[in-house]
């Protein structure tokens, strides 16, 4: 048990905790809201943010080329905002396609929710084999050689050829503070406030809250609730396509099957802070994070799941329903 | 609920893994090529390894340099041809198993090249060694497989041992480290190399860390080597995770060596580490540059450029090739003919030792230059 290094680099190993439980935070939120809809568990939902993690990369190439350069969080801004916003359209394009292919037509005939979630499975494996493939799938229409860039190297790592680098922003304690810090945790917490705010005050998120309530006085009472699940898949997978920017911005790449740690982290997030609470997903997120961190620093990395999974097994058992319960009364999403 | 979910998906997996794994051995019957043996003796030469998957790249490099050593072979003896029949494991421990029972099991082959990968040859050398079939590995270079006993099993690489070795001398003779921070990926490969590493170095170890595979974030570990007064880190493991780890090492203002080993030793260890952060890191391979007419010849043969083990894969097709031009024609006679072989392969100099390991391996440091990975300029650790 290595105290004094936990001591030593406290702030340091909180911050990029945050950053890091930020990201599961956001992809966490697909899972909350879909659960707090359909009381259905998207487990491909891992794959979309995985898909917005190439789309990211795929901009970057596309604008900037192949050459390898570094470039400051300041230089790139445009460019990242750009790519960000075509992770965000990748991502809840797949979320929407997952809805319409996976889940509505099972949700029409009232299958069992087990039904579903082997749905689930099936259509996460699809995906990531989509993308694991698709320099053979490239070379079916004969588009492997225009889009070689893009597309070779299928089941090996992706990076994006700009390297983003950190600038220290300010002290705090023996840590300097990175813009890049800054960004992921503040651009986290501003998607949460703008989620938080729609789903409480405009139509469409009362008519969320409506339909996870009570689907059938929903429906008795007009809210047509196809749309909203579309919308709830839509909100996931922008929220996905945002957390996978953020991703790509500290980590710099991926890979076909990126989205699978990162999804369970981000499921157990969710569950950790209440499953289909909003608020919820946030809190589990940053505290998987911060735990993951100081888990590494006292016991050595390779115990970092355990500390986690531990952290979560004995909150369920204190709180069955996780740190803010599985429904925050009517705020319920 | 969490709980119950995750076993579910965990079942599908290993349901979906065992059908991959049914199609991957159907496959391997069914790829087989049709070019079996020629008029005097239908034989054939087996390899198996990873011919597509994750590890594809690798297997394609080493099926390349066979078909060339087959290629010069049959243009010899044309009346006399040798053929290769391919046995796709996707570099899987658990899908090898069924492919060597089929192997051991065909009598027109002669000797196997491979298996690729360390765990799969753990999983199947038994079959082989119990069959008796002689077999040389280009690529599998873990300390444990020729400490079994099975004297079929052979390697023209040089194990881990000798590169952990060769990797603690660079570290605290070229570089003069006296702080070395040693981390691995957990892996059969990554904490052996480690292991070996440390043992070498001794006490100038000044602490070590262990990542997970497909780990990207490693802000903890970054925090303790910069917390400590390390001169240099060791990584023992693949790309993916130390060209992550030498990023963000960088990123927080790491200023020592970066040394890792041959699963590092790829362009991609760059790309994901991005140039600058890359630059000056000192990756070891048990393998040397090829020789230039050996790529050019390479490239007419197969219509793509040699890579990493496809010299050792042709060095190893030679020995049998070898072994059938002196009549030796029953797998005992080719495994004693293997034993006592010495000669010099497009990889270096070859011989075997009692247990199957090569007697002479020249592990070679290789620099991250200007943003490049020089594969073409290495320098021999001595």
């Amino acid at each position: 048990l290595d105290f004094s290094f936990l001591h030593h680099s406290l702030i340091e190993l909180t911050i990029t905790g945050l950053a890091l439980g930020a990201i599961y935070a956001l992809v966490a939120l697909g899972y909350t809201m879909v659960y707090g809809v359909l009381q259905l568990i998207n487990f491909a939902h891992s794959e979309v943010f995985m898909f917005g993690t190439f789309a990211f990369a795929w901009i970057f190439v596309l604008i900037h080329g192949t050459a390898q350069v570094n470039e400051t969080l300041w230089q790139v801004l445009p460019l990242l905002l750009l790519a960000m916003l075509g992770a965000m359209v990748v991502s809840s394009s797949i979320a929407l396609l997952l809805e319409r292919v996976a889940y509505r037509p099972l949700i029409k005939k009232n299958a069992p929710k087990l039904i579903a979630l082997i749905s689930a499975i099936g259509a996460s494996f699809t995906l990531s084999e989509v993308m694991g493939l698709r320099d053979k799938i490239a070379g079916w229409v004969h588009l492997d050689g225009k889009l070689h860039n893009y597309v070779s190297g299928a089941r090996d790592v992706y990076s994006n050829p700009v390297t983003i680098q950190p600038t220290g922003l300010f002290k705090l304690g023996n840590y300097n503070v990175t813009d890049i810090d800054v960004v992921v945790i503040a651009a986290a917490l501003l998607m949460m406030v703008l989620l938080d705010q729609f789903v409480r005050r405009t139509r469409f998120g009362r008519g969320i809250r409506a339909v996870a309530q009570d689907p059938e006085s929903a429906a008795l009472m007009g809210v047509n609730s196809t749309k909203v699940v579309q919308v709830t898949f839509l909100i996931g997978g922008v929220m996905a396509g945002a957390a996978a920017a953020l991703y790509m911005v500290r980590i710099g790449s991926t890979r076909q099957d990126a989205g699978f740690v990162l999804g369970v982290k981000a499921f157990t997030a969710a569950v950790l802070g209440g499953i289909g609470n909003l608020r919820g997903a946030l809190l589990g997120g940053l505290t998987l994070g911060v735990a993951e961190n100081y888990g590494a620093a006292l016991f050595g990395n390779q115990w970092r799941d355990v500390v986690a999974f531990v952290l979560l097994v004995f909150i369920l058992l204190v709180r069955p329903t996780g740190i803010l319960g599985e429904a925050l009364g009517k705020a319920r999403a | 609920m969490m709980i119950r979910n995750k076993t579910l998906r965990g079942f599908a997996a290993v349901v979906g893994v065992a059908a991959i794994a049914v199609t991957a051995a159907g496959c391997g019957s069914s790829k087989t090529s049709s070019s079996s043996g020629g008029t005097c003796g239908h034989y054939n030469l087996a390899f198996l390894g990873a011919a597509t998957g994750d590890n594809g790249a690798l297997g394609q490099n080493m099926i390349g340099g066979i078909k060339l050593a087959l290629k010069d072979y049959n243009a010899k003896h044309a009346s006399c041809t040798v053929g290769l029949k391919t046995f796709d494991s996707q570099g899987d421990p658990t899908k090898a198993p069924p492919l060597a029972t089929q192997i051991a099991q065909d009598t027109s082959i002669e000797g196997l090249i491979g298996p690729g990968f360390s765990g799969e040859s753990l999983a199947t050398g038994k079959t082989f060694f119990d069959a008796g079939l002689p077999s040389i590995s280009p690529s599998a270079t873990n300390v444990t497989i020729t400490k079994q006993g099975w004297t079929t099993w052979h390697r023209v690489i040089g194990n881990d041992a000798a590169q952990g070795a060769a990797d603690a001398k660079y570290l605290t003779g070229t570089a003069k480290a006296k702080k070395i921070f040693v981390i691995d990926d957990a892996s059969d490969y990554g904490k052996g190399l480690a292991t070996v590493v440390k043992a070498a170095l001794g006490s100038s170890v000044t602490s070590t860390d262990e990542v997970q595979a497909k780990q990207t974030d490693f802000s903890a570990t970054v925090a303790k080597v910069t917390g400590s007064s390390a001169d240099a880190v060791f990584y023992g493991g693949y790309y993916a995770e130390s060209g992550l780890l030498v990023k963000q090492l960088r990123q927080a203002g790491f200023k020592g060596l970066f040394v890792s080993g041959d699963g590092s030793e790829d362009p991609h260890f760059v790309t994901v580490a991005g140039a600058s952060a890359a630059n000056g890191a000192v990756l070891s391979a048990p393998a040397g540059p090829a020789p230039a007419d050996f790529n050019t010849k390479y490239q007419a043969a197969n219509g793509a450029p040699a890579g990493l083990y496809s010299t050792q894969a042709y060095d190893a097709a030679n020995i049998f090739l070898a072994a059938l031009d002196a009549g030796k024609t029953s797998h005992q006679d080719i495994n004693t003919f293997i034993g006592s072989y010495t000669g010099t392969g497009a990889s270096g100099p070859i011989a075997f030792d009692s247990k199957g390991d090569i007697k002479q391996s020249v592990i070679y440091a290789y620099f991250v230059k200007n943003g490049t990975l020089d594969v073409n300029n290495p320098t021999a650790i001595k």
